[in-house]
């Protein structure tokens, strides 16, 4: 993952309405990211078929007819699998990107102000965590603590810390710099009142961009941790476990599994990452 | 009588590539209760860095000594508790440039709110009639709208009006204004000056304002002290500055004023280029332009010398100018 290039909103340079442009790609991202939300979200009322529902007279059917995608090697349903599988696989980032978003930003901005040892004691933490792979972290933790979800998510929650934290500290410096912070100081506020109000509400674009993308690298590696059957543990459905699933029947011909599921990764991390660079240049007026 | 404001010997070293730099030297300054003092010299004199040292807002790694006293409390010994309800209650500040000291992103009003309300007694609705009487107070007509306005909406002159505003809401004993009209056009800058003048007179307010505009000063404050280099090189009271002025400095800056009705085909200027405080030797910081430079001005530091009504830093304070032109002593 790239870090952004930043320009946070007090202080910058102008930014013309033409760099704000909400592009068609990024409407169509947006679109996709709603979709597969809504499709969690409601996936018992717009699933055809019970998700676990084995049907031996069912095996391995084609698309169409009763099973819009086909079924698997033991007669489920796919798209029904699909839809419930957005479940965990969405679940499953968003409690990463939701906890480094959090965490980070604290880090961040404590960084940020008391500057000096402090903010470099904590950049070097933050390098070293960004330097160890968060995949190994989190198979790691479920040789701990035992595969599910929650193991590798809490894993991969502290490796994702630094994406957010090391852009952030860097804007929230920029922004404790900045004259109007030592008006505030000068009017006789303490330092969380103005990191809370001023701020950190003056950072948010750039957190809510950040967090977008990484929620997209966050569901690829919960996928792989899935794919290699050290998370979310079957008969759940899940993104990367059926494709994992899926592997057996390619040899017999019958790819409708693995490459629905894989497709389906595959359209989520890019438009997670489309919608990451949309807002970006509408927040911030930079490319990533 | 104890001033409110009293600064004593107050020496600032910044760091630098190479080793420690001085930017304030020994400068002692009060400010009595109600009294209006201006604070006078060219940029880098040290003027601003003096109410930064006030405000306890110097860059880090910034080393200070001597003492500021606000009501006999020394500033720089005050915990951080003891300092923000401090700045809260006691004391505000306007800023040059007041885009700049203002968040962007909040509307005026909850700007203002957020400062009244920093007098906790207050409840909602009482904050709420002291913002629109502070508004009116500062010449702010329409006040609903402005209110909810966002600072890129307002002008230079009514965000400063804005800021005065904001540094007024808790009723503080003193303001320090740093350069308040400098980044505004002249019409306005009249109109803020008048502001501030009014408003600090009927609040008995004391005011250190700082500027490098001597008739300014001579305008709106009862004493006057010009910096050179970092130090204080004269005081005087501001009606007396002009007749008085015994610092061949202050005497080169009143020289260089232009005047209606006077018609030259070239300004006065001081010779030389204005030095900053690490730069000065062992002698007078003046020494290097000083038309009227002898030995002892090279060598020893003058320290200022009560004279009547004021202090004067010179070896030869109000000895007459040598007639020839000047630059003839300005020795490098």
């Amino acid at each position: 993952m790239s870090v952004l290039q930043l320009a946070a909103a007090p202080g910058s340079p102008a930014i013309t309405s033409r760099d704000r442009r909400f592009g068609a790609l990024t409407a169509v991202s947006c679109a996709v990211v709603t979709l597969l939300t809504l499709a969690a979200v409601f996936a018992p009322a717009v699933a055809p078929y019970d998700p676990t529902q084995v049907d031996p007279s069912a095996v391995y059917q084609g698309p169409g007819g009763a099973h819009p995608l086909g079924t698997d090697d033991v007669g489920r349903d796919i798209l029904s699998r699909l839809l419930y599988g957005a479940r965990a696989s969405l679940l499953g980032p968003a409690i990463v990107v939701v906890v480094a978003a959090v965490v980070g930003t604290l880090v961040a901005v404590t960084a940020a102000w008391i500057g000096g040892r402090f903010d470099a004691f904590v950049s070097r933490a933050l390098d070293v965590i960004f330097a160890f792979p968060g995949l190994v972290l989190a198979i790691v933790a479920v040789a701990v603590i035992g595969p599910g979800l929650m193991a590798p998510a809490a894993a991969l929650s502290i490796s994702y810390i630094p994406y957010i934290a090391r852009v952030l500290r860097t804007a929230a410096i920029r922004q404790r710099n900045l004259p109007y912070i030592a008006a505030l100081e000068v009017q006789g506020f303490g330092a969380a009142a103005i990191c809370a109000r001023h701020l950190v509400p003056n950072l948010l674009p750039l957190l809510v961009v950040q967090a977008t993308v990484a929620f997209g690298y966050a569901l690829l590696d919960l996928s792989a941790v899935s794919f290699l059957g050290l998370g979310t543990q079957p008969p759940a459905p899940e993104w990367g476990l059926m494709v994992a699933n899926g592997q057996p029947s390619i040899v017999a011909g019958h790819l409708e599994q693995s490459l629905s599921a894989g497709l389906t990764i595959v359209v989520a991390v890019v438009a997670f990452n489309l919608l990451g660079q949309g807002l970006s240049r509408a927040f911030l007026g930079v490319d990533r | 009588m104890s001033a409110l404001l009293s600064i004593d010997r107050l020496r600032v070293e910044l760091p630098g590539e190479k080793g420690t730099r001085t930017v304030i030297h020994d400068v002692s300054l009060d400010v009595g209760a109600g009294e209006a003092v201006a604070l006078v010299g060219e940029s880098g004199s040290g003027k601003s860095m003096t109410t930064r040292a006030v405000m306890r807002l110097l860059p880090e790694g910034a080393r200070l000594s001597g003492e500021i006293r606000f009501d006999g409390v020394s500033i720089p010994g005050m915990d951080r508790r003891a300092l923000r309800r401090w700045r809260a209650t006691r004391v505000g500040m306007v800023f040059q440039d007041p885009r700049a000291h203002i968040n962007p992103v909040r509307r005026i009003g909850d700007f203002l709110m957020e400062g009244v309300r920093l007098d906790r007694r207050l409840s909602a609705g009482q904050a709420r009639e002291r913002v629109s009487r502070l508004m009116r107070a500062v010449g702010v007509g329409d006040v609903d709208r402005r209110l909810s306005q966002y600072p890129h909406e307002l002008s230079g002159g009514l965000l400063q009006r804005v800021m005065i505003a904001a540094a007024l809401a808790t009723e503080p004993d003193l303001l320090l204004a740093d350069e308040p009209t400098t980044a505004l056009d002249v019409t306005t800058q009249e109109e803020v000056v008048a502001i501030i003048d009014e408003l600090r007179r009927e609040r008995g307010l004391a005011m250190l304002f700082i500027t490098h505009d001597l008739d300014l000063a001579a305008a709106v404050c009862d004493r006057i002290a010009v910096m050179y280099a970092g130090s204080i090189v004269e005081e005087r009271p501001a009606g007396a500055l002009t007749p008085d002025a015994s610092h061949p400095y202050t005497r080169g800056l009143l020289a260089a004023r232009p005047e209606i009705g006077r018609r030259e085909s070239r300004l006065r200027t001081i010779e030389g280029r204005p030095i900053s405080a690490f730069e000065v030797g062992d002698g007078c910081a003046f020494a290097t332009r000083c038309p009227m430079v002898r030995d002892l001005c090279r060598r020893e530091r003058p320290a200022p010398v009560h004279v009547t009504g004021g202090r004067v830093a010179c070896h030869f304070a109000g000895e007459a100018e040598p007639q020839a032109v000047a630059g003839d002593g300005g020795a490098r």
